[in-house]
């Protein structure tokens, strides 16, 4: 056993069980070798079946354009763009796990990033159909890219918000598909070394790029991953802060608010996490890996939920005094009648999200109910329908009765069309996360072994002796070669 | 590239593989790589291999990206096509600062993966000569290059001596070629690929 870092016994371990490095590669390959299961091929027809429906609705709406959806006069953004925001802020967990985690050295990121990456990949994959679709006009998408082009030149205003949504979603995108991939790289390499078949060889020869696991390859890896996860950081942070820049830019009641970017922020955080709590309880399940992703992780995730359910609480409450202390009628009456009045229309929505966001995580400052699986599952589902609400609240309520009321709107309600849409990204979603599963590792399988020695249980359990001996003794036989 | 002969060492555990490593350079064996797993920290000094210097080439895209940013949309709105939006001055640059930074990001981090890929020499396609399937798995391979004067027998039972728990000799190509891992190709075996 070397020791090139030394964790406490007093940390609970990362890996269960009595492992080797062999071993973890074993348990993580084998559900990708082994055919899917039952459960495997149920959830992915219903995942088809939704992505068919999705299509479809979004074929109505491409062909007899917006109307197909109950947009309305000052109802302009509904669905759709609750839905964009929702995804979004889905997507910010991964990239939150494998950067920030990254950087603050959280050895529990090990378990659960690779999964939470890819998540993110297809969580930002359905946002973005939103405001594609939502242009009515989606076959004139590129006129948003800026290129030299012969209408003019016409060029998009780079002064505005939805013109750094495009530059901020795609660029979050992009940087979180490389992060993920180059995570990739080694394990596909390990796939591909294990192939017993022509075609999984070849295809994991190709996927792994002719990964080789040289020192020196190691070391820039090392150097990328280090690099990618300090700029990853503020691009997380920044992405949802612009698209929060949507609203707080413009001069709407219950948008123009200077809190929004870093409750939007935490709001993402929040959700994201909740989301990841829901696909690794069933996917730690349904694979066997229950020694990899522990009730420790669960509960460390639970830990950021409660403390990211907190600030949004704290901002819901905050965004409510302000509208009062700041003597603008017109933002009071967004919040006094719009949302906080029980009998007004939308009533529903703002307490289901107070509910669900507010009160409903305080639970998790129990250790019993953290480390409680059942229950986590229950509250994460609860949460992100919360945080849709929270985006629903944010949007409808805020635009259907403005300034003059003559111009409120009818009761807003979703089509069949709009619904499906929103359960056709759903369809994409999980289709993507089902062929992730059988096809790639959901746990990153070089750093469990990198993290093996210091935090798996049967190491942990031989530390005892390590820690009795004497320091010189120790220094010599177990750091010393480390420098 | 070339055709090398070369002595391969595998060894299961860290704690065996530093003091080998630094015996085997004691010794003056010429080490090609080490191939393992993991990251194994403090092996890229045990070798003596320098410092990657990839963070700097991220710094050059990143500032790419931004002088980009700032000069295309500067170049834009105040003189390609200087548009009056609501009498808003037409270099903004706190307007300007989201998207600037997005294009750093971007610029930095593609431009590093790409620098990343070319210099580890990956692509999808790329088939290189691998000393043994368990590297990626649970061993620590140990290549040590043979010259001339090298007596295979002596540094074969020098590793194994030093705790490796497989030894054995092989001629290999040390570069890379497109090929495809679904078939036996050996690179210096001209008739088989065609070169």
């Amino acid at each position: 056993m070397s020791l090139l870092k030394y964790e406490s016994q007093l940390r609970e371990p990362l890996v269960d069980g009595d492992k080797d490095y062999h071993q973890v590669t074993e348990d993580i390959c084998r559900p990708i070798e082994a055919k899917p299961g039952k459960l495997w091929y149920i959830g992915f027809t219903i995942a088809v079946c939704l992505l068919i429906f999705g299509i479809y609705s979004v074929y109505r709406e491409v062909t007899y354009g917006t109307g197909e959806w109950n947009l309305n006069k000052t109802v302009g953004w509904g669905w759709d763009i609750t839905n964009f925001v929702w995804w979004i802020g889905i997507g910010h967990a991964g990239t939150l796990i494998s950067a920030i985690l990254l950087l603050f050295r959280q050895g529990w990121r090990t378990g659960v990033n690779r999964a939470a990456e890819a998540m993110t990949i297809f969580a930002v994959i359905c946002a973005g159909q939103f405001p594609i679709f939502h242009m009515g006009r989606v076959w004139m998408f590129f006129f948003v890219l800026p290129y030299p082009n012969s209408r003019g030149p016409v060029w998009p205003n780079f002064a505005s918000p939805l013109m750094w949504d495009v530059f901020a979603v795609s660029t979050y995108f992009t940087v979180s598909l490389l992060f993920w991939y180059t995570g990739l790289l080694p394990d596909l390499a390990t796939l591909r070394d294990r192939a017993r078949t022509k075609f999984r060889k070849a295809f994991y020869g190709l996927t792994s790029f002719g990964w080789s696991g040289s020192t020196k390859h190691w070391q820039r890896h090392e150097s990328l991953a280090l690099v990618l996860a300090g700029i990853s950081t503020p691009l997380v942070l920044s992405v949802h802060t612009i698209v929060s820049f949507d609203f707080a830019t413009s001069v709407v009641p219950g948008w123009h608010t200077t809190i929004f970017p870093p409750y939007f922020v935490a709001g993402a955080i929040f959700s994201g996490f909740a989301m990841v709590q829901s696909l690794l309880i069933i996917t730690r399940k349904v694979l066997n890996l229950e020694d990899y992703i522990t009730v420790g992780h669960i509960e460390a995730m639970n830990k950021v939920i409660v403390l990211t359910g907190s600030i949004v609480g704290c901002a819901y409450l905050t965004e409510l005094f302000v509208a009062w202390y700041g003597q603008n009628q017109y933002e009071w009456w967004a919040f006094r009648q719009n949302r906080v009045n029980l009998f007004s229309p939308y009533g529903w929505a703002y307490y289901g999200m107070m509910f669900c966001n507010v009160v409903s995580p305080q639970l998790f400052w129990s250790r019993k109910l953290r480390r409680n699986i059942t229950f986590t599952f229950f509250m994460s589902v609860l949460i992100n329908v919360g945080m849709w609400f929270e985006r629903f609240v944010i949007i409808v309520t805020s635009i259907y009765r403005d300034y003059l009321p003559s111009a409120w709107s009818t009761y807003y309600s979703p089509t069949i069309w709009e619904i499906g849409f929103y359960l056709g990204t759903f369809g994409l979603f999980f289709t993507c996360y089902f062929l992730f599963a059988k096809f790639f590792p959901v746990i990153a399988v070089a750093e469990i072994k990198a993290i093996l020695k210091t935090s798996g249980e049967n190491y942990k359990a031989k530390m005892t002796e390590t820690e009795k001996m004497d320091a010189d003794k120790f220094y010599i036989e177990e750091v010393e070669h480390a420098h | 590239m070339s055709v090398k002969k070369f002595i391969v060492g595998c060894f299961d555990d860290e704690k065996v593989l530093f003091p080998a490593i630094k015996n085997v350079r004691r010794s003056g064996y010429k080490i090609h790589d080490v191939y393992t797993p993991f990251p194994v920290h403090g092996l890229d000094h045990a070798i003596g291999i320098r410092e990657t210097s990839l963070h700097t080439a991220g710094f050059i895209f990143g500032i790419t990206g931004t002088a980009t940013a700032l000069g295309c949309m500067g170049w834009i709105f105040t003189s390609d096509w200087p548009l009056n939006i609501g009498g808003k001055p037409h270099f903004p640059l706190p307007a300007f600062i989201p998207i600037t930074f997005e294009t750093t990001v971007l610029f930095a981090s593609v431009g590093m993966v790409m620098t990343f890929c070319y210099l580890c020499q990956m692509m999808p396609g790329v088939k290189k000569h691998h000393f043994h399937p368990r590297a990626t798995d649970d061993l620590f391979v140990v290549v040590i290059e043979c010259t001339e004067k090298s007596n295979e027998t002596e540094i074969a039972a020098f590793l194994q001596n030093n705790g490796a728990v497989e030894v054995n000799v092989q001629e290999a190509e040390t570069g890379w070629w497109f090929g495809s891992y679904g078939k036996q190709q050996k690179l210096y075996r001209h008739e088989e690929v065609g070169y």
